[in-house]
């Protein structure tokens, strides 16, 4: 056995292996040198120290790995050392999370998942989005339904602090005034933040609620768009439907986007696991709760957009046509980028795969 | 033997932890789940990490932003904003992205976690993958933030609180439903939380050198004591505590009826760890175990 196994380490004198008596001993002298190096390997790794392990060592890493491993069901056949068993088995496992541990790169990852594998997700939970479209789509009916009856649904409906002068019976002015941009660009970095923060919370909150077999992501759903609908009504009563529209559009085709794919994909996850299939309810609920979670990753990036243009891009820009512009230029970005982006590298028969 | 009834349950309770994970090479490998206890535990040092850091962070910030406030006029002041934007930030990336950032490491374990020697692996054998960490770390959101702010808030009264109170002990007490105490993030996720700990390599038992001949061990003397009291004296042996050695020795001269010497404990029980292991492991080579003294080798 070569001295230079052990690296840059005090240099070890070779154990005599011949002066142990029994058997198991003699096993475990023969290969404890390696064992040590593959400890050493295993500590760089562990400490995300890459550059101090030498080219040799991350050769013989998957080797060292399987020798390790395989001497380990060896001593656990012949040996009755407990604690040599006990090192040996810390040492497989350890080694076996650094070799299949997350290899990838923060930046890595970023590039295949902006790349397509974030699009690829949403194609793959196509029919959760409708129904989340469809569920949204008639809780903002509802909103408007109950408030065109009576307007006092208005204040059930909308919490308090959203009204600022926005409710029924309110002059075409003090609506209109809600519109408005604001002079000047104070403040809006710290709005746009607590926006997103704000949001993110919800669209979190609406995806994990999924778990609870997705019921509960539909009533969240259901009352956030009712409280829309209402003030819908309010504004198009008023004769001023375009202009809150064009207002909300700059960042709702985002953020609407956003908390629609955030409730697809919480009931991917319930609907997964009210009906798993010919899958165990366990395997169903992991590949769906995985590619759920890479749609929450993207909608937690679609939730930071639109607090940007949120905060900024509705305050500073007034007049309406150039709000609708933006947001029906976002409207369209996002529908091109989830129905194109990564057709090749991500085809529909790996997304039916991971099903 | 109170002490050997706890060592007893003790050791059914680690079996009943341990786990065989099929690696993707074909080998077992012997995974233990961690402790509900010890999961419970990280989390709290996590949530008291989570409490300090926001709590020394927004004193910085908030006496940076008392400083910007006096510098300037309240009206267009940069500073303030910026101070007000990280604010936000830290709060939130304290309650999102503090144990992603964490298990998404090459430890894939929270300093919590670490502290208690446990970390998240991927339940199938395959790679922990960034999708299932951001899975398990999204619902932690209900069923650790959400139940903390309600109990925090005081809002749980009324009716609707008992039913809120309800509903989000049934994310809270999920782990105790369950054989792997998985929560509901690791259901999703396909993971799972295991034990990490790590060892040093013991010096090996049978290089000491010593005189051949003073003690000779017959097989009638070696067939009393099984792989169980092997080990507890491969314990004795390595803890080399003098008050210890001598009960044992005493206790091991009554069993086979010896006449235990003076001031040599430590030499009798090396020889007769060392015979007694390579008898019991030449029973092993031909598939003869046996587990304790009180079991016959089969």
């Amino acid at each position: 056995m070569a001295l230079s196994l052990f690296g840059q380490k005090e240099i070890e004198a070779p154990p005599d292996i011949e002066a142990a008596s029994l058997r198991s001993d003699r096993f475990r002298l023969e290969r404890e040198g390696d064992w040590k190096r593959l400890e050493g390997i295993v500590v760089s790794l562990e400490k995300g120290r890459l550059g101090r392990i030498s080219d040799d060592d991350l050769i013989a890493l998957p080797v060292l790995y399987r020798q390790a491993a395989s001497s380990l069901a060896v001593a656990r056949e012949t040996s009755l050392d407990a604690a040599t068993l006990a090192y040996l088995e810390t040492l497989v496992r350890r080694a076996w999370f650094q070799v299949y541990g997350t290899r990838t790169s923060m930046l890595g990852w970023l590039r295949r998942f902006l790349g397509g594998g974030w699009s690829a997700s949403v194609r793959a939970i196509w029919l959760e989005v409708c129904i989340a479209f469809v569920v949204m789509a008639a809780g903002s009916a509802v909103g408007w339904l109950l408030v065109a009856r009576d307007s006092d649904w208005y204040y059930a409906l909308v919490p308090g602090g959203l009204g600022e002068g926005r409710r029924p019976g309110a002059t075409r002015e003090v609506l209109a005034e809600t519109l408005s941009g604001q002079a000047g660009g104070d403040g809006l970095t710290v709005f746009a933040a607590y926006l997103f923060s704000n949001n993110t919370g919800v669209s979190i909150l609406a995806f994990a609620l999924g778990f609870a077999f997705g019921i509960p992501t539909l009533l969240l759903l259901v009352y956030n768009m009712a409280v829309l609908g209402a003030m819908m009504w309010v504004f198009v009563d008023a004769g001023l439907g375009w202009e809150f529209t064009a207002w909300l559009s700059v960042h709702g085709t985002t953020e609407f986007t956003a908390i629609l794919l955030s409730g697809a994909a919480g009931l991917h996850i319930g609907r997964s696991m009210a009906f798993p299939g010919e899958r165990s309810i366990l395997a169903a609920a992991a590949t769906s709760g995985r590619r759920a979670a890479q749609v929450m990753a993207g909608v937690v990036v679609m939730l930071a957009i639109a607090g940007l243009l949120e905060g900024f891009a509705r305050q500073l820009v007034e007049p309406p046509e150039a709000r609708g512009a933006i947001g029906a230029t976002m409207a369209l970005f996002w529908l091109a980028y989830f129905t194109l982006a990564g057709r090749r590298r991500f085809p529909r028969a790996t997304a039916m795969e991971a099903r | 033997m109170n002490t050997a009834a706890n060592l007893a349950r003790q050791r059914a309770h680690n079996t009943r932890r341990r786990r065989e994970l099929i690696t993707p090479e074909g080998l077992a490998l012997p995974l233990t789940v961690a402790s509900r206890g010890a999961r419970a535990g990280a989390l709290m040092l996590d949530l008291g990490l989570i409490f300090m850091v926001l709590f020394v962070g927004a004193l910085i910030l908030i006496a940076l932003g008392i400083g910007f406030f006096d510098a300037a006029s309240a009206e267009n002041n940069p500073g303030l904003e910026l101070v007000l934007v990280l604010l936000i930030l830290l709060l939130f990336f304290s309650r999102y992205g503090y144990f992603l950032w964490f298990e998404l490491g090459p430890r894939g374990a929270t300093p919590g976690k670490r502290a208690l020697g446990i970390r998240v692996a991927a339940r199938e054998g395959g790679r922990l993958t960034a999708e299932a960490v951001i899975a398990r770390n999204l619902l932690r959101d209900v069923e650790v933030f959400i139940p903390l702010f309600f109990l925090l808030s005081g809002e749980a009264d009324g009716v609707t609180g008992v039913a809120a109170g309800i509903w989000m002990a049934a994310f809270v007490l999920f782990p105790f439903f369950n054989r792997d105490a998985l929560r509901a993030g690791d259901l999703v996720a396909g993971t799972w939380v295991v034990e990490s700990e790590r060892r040093k390599l013991q010096r090996a038992m049978s290089v000491v050198p010593r005189t051949p001949g003073v003690y000779r061990f017959g097989d009638a003397e070696l067939a009393i004591y099984g792989e169980h009291e092997l080990q507890v004296l491969e314990g004795v042996l390595r803890q080399n505590n003098a008050d210890t050695e001598r009960k044992v020795m005493e206790a091991i001269c009554r069993k086979i009826g010896w006449e235990p010497g003076h001031g040599d404990e430590r030499q009798f029980l090396e020889a007769f760890y060392e015979a007694l292991r390579g008898h019991l492991e030449r029973g092993m080579r031909f598939g003869k175990r046996k587990k304790d003294k009180f079991s016959q080798a089969e």
